[in-house]
C-alpha cells in the first residue's frame, strides 16, 4: 500500500455511514465502500468512495460486536458496483459503544487493499470515524486519512 | 486449453496486477498451489501458517462452492474457471475494549 494513504469521501456519505450504525445501534452496520482507486502506488494516487451498499450484518449470534458479509453479498456489491461503473474499494462497519479502532478480530479477517472505515456509535450516537488499510504482511493495520469533501449537488 | 484462476481485486497486486492466471491443474488444489507458487506473495493472504484456506476465502468452480464439493480435492477439467471471492468479517472485541491491533 502507499505511504501516506489517504481516501476522499463526501461529508454526505460519511453522514450516511454515521446514520447507518445509529439504525443498527446497538448491532453493528456494515456495507461496502464503492468507488475508484487510480493505482495506489504513487503519491498522486487517489481513492475516492462515490457511493455505498448497506448491507445485512450476518452475524445473528452475536451482532452486538461482530459483523459478516457473505461471499454472496461482495458479489451482490461488486455487482451493483459494475452497474454503476466503480468497483468496490472497501467496507465500512460500526464499533458501537466502542472506539473506532480495529480490533485483533477486525485484523484476523481483514483482505489487504481494501479500505476499511469504522464509525465508533456512542449511546446511538454516531462519533469518530476513521479508515484503516491491512499491511502486506498482515500484522497491523496502517491509518488511512480520510479527507472529507463538501457534497455539491449536480 | 487450462484451468483459469480468477484472482480477487483486492490480491491482484500481489500477482502482477493481473485478472486472472491459466495453469494446468486436475484439481483446485494443485490450481492453487501453481497460483501461489507463480505469486508467493498471494500464499498468506488465502491459506494460514498450517496450509489451510483461510476461513474467510471462499472458492468456486463455475460457480460451485468447493465447500460442497469435495473441497481442495474438487476435480477440475481444462476450460474450467476457479474464482476467489472474498467475505467480510470483523468487529469489535468486548472482552478487550481498549485493545487495538497496532
Amino acid at each position: 500500500m502507499p505511504e501516506n494513504a489517504s481516501i476522499a469521501i463526501s461529508d454526505q456519505l460519511t453522514e450516511k455511514i454515521g446514520q447507518h450504525g445509529v439504525e443498527t445501534y446497538p448491532h453493528e452496520c456494515c456495507g461496502a465502500l464503492l468507488g475508484h482507486d487510480s493505482g495506489g502506488v504513487n503519491p498522486d494516487s487517489l481513492r475516492e468512495v462515490l457511493g455505498l451498499h448497506p448491507l445485512v450484518n450476518r452475524r445473528d449470534d452475536s451482532p452486538r460486536n461482530r459483523f459478516s458479509v457473505t461471499a454472496e453479498d461482495v458479489r451482490d456489491a461488486e455487482r451493483a458496483a459494475q452497474q454503476q461503473g466503480l468497483e468496490v474499494i472497501g467496507w465500512y462497519h460500526s464499533h458501537p459503544d466502542h472506539p473506532a479502532r480495529p480490533s485483533d478480530y477486525d485484523r484476523e479477517h481483514a483482505w489487504p487493499w481494501y479500505s476499511y472505515i469504522i464509525v465508533s456509535v456512542n449511546g446511538g450516537v454516531a462519533q469518530d470515524m476513521t479508515s484503516w488499510r491491512l499491511k502486506d504482511d498482515r500484522q497491523e493495520f496502517s491509518p488511512e486519512a480520510i479527507e472529507v469533501r463538501r457534497h455539491t449537488a449536480a | 486449453m487450462a484451468v483459469k484462476v480468477i484472482i480477487p481485486t483486492p490480491l491482484r497486486a500481489y500477482a502482477g496486477k493481473r485478472h486472472s492466471a491459466e495453469f494446468k491443474a486436475a484439481t483446485v488444489g494443485e490450481a492453487l498451489g501453481h497460483l501461489t507458487t507463480q505469486f508467493s506473495e498471494l500464499r498468506k493472504h488465502l491459506f494460514t501458517d498450517d496450509g489451510k484456506l483461510r476461513s474467510f476465502v471462499n472458492v468456486y468452480v463455475n460457480d460451485e462452492d468447493i465447500r460442497y464439493l469435495a473441497k481442495e480435492n474438487t476435480p477440475t477439467k481444462d476450460g474450467d474457471t476457479i474464482s476467489i471471492i472474498p467475505s467480510i468479517a470483523g468487529g469489535c472485541d468486548p472482552l478487550h475494549s481498549s485493545r487495538c491491533c497496532f
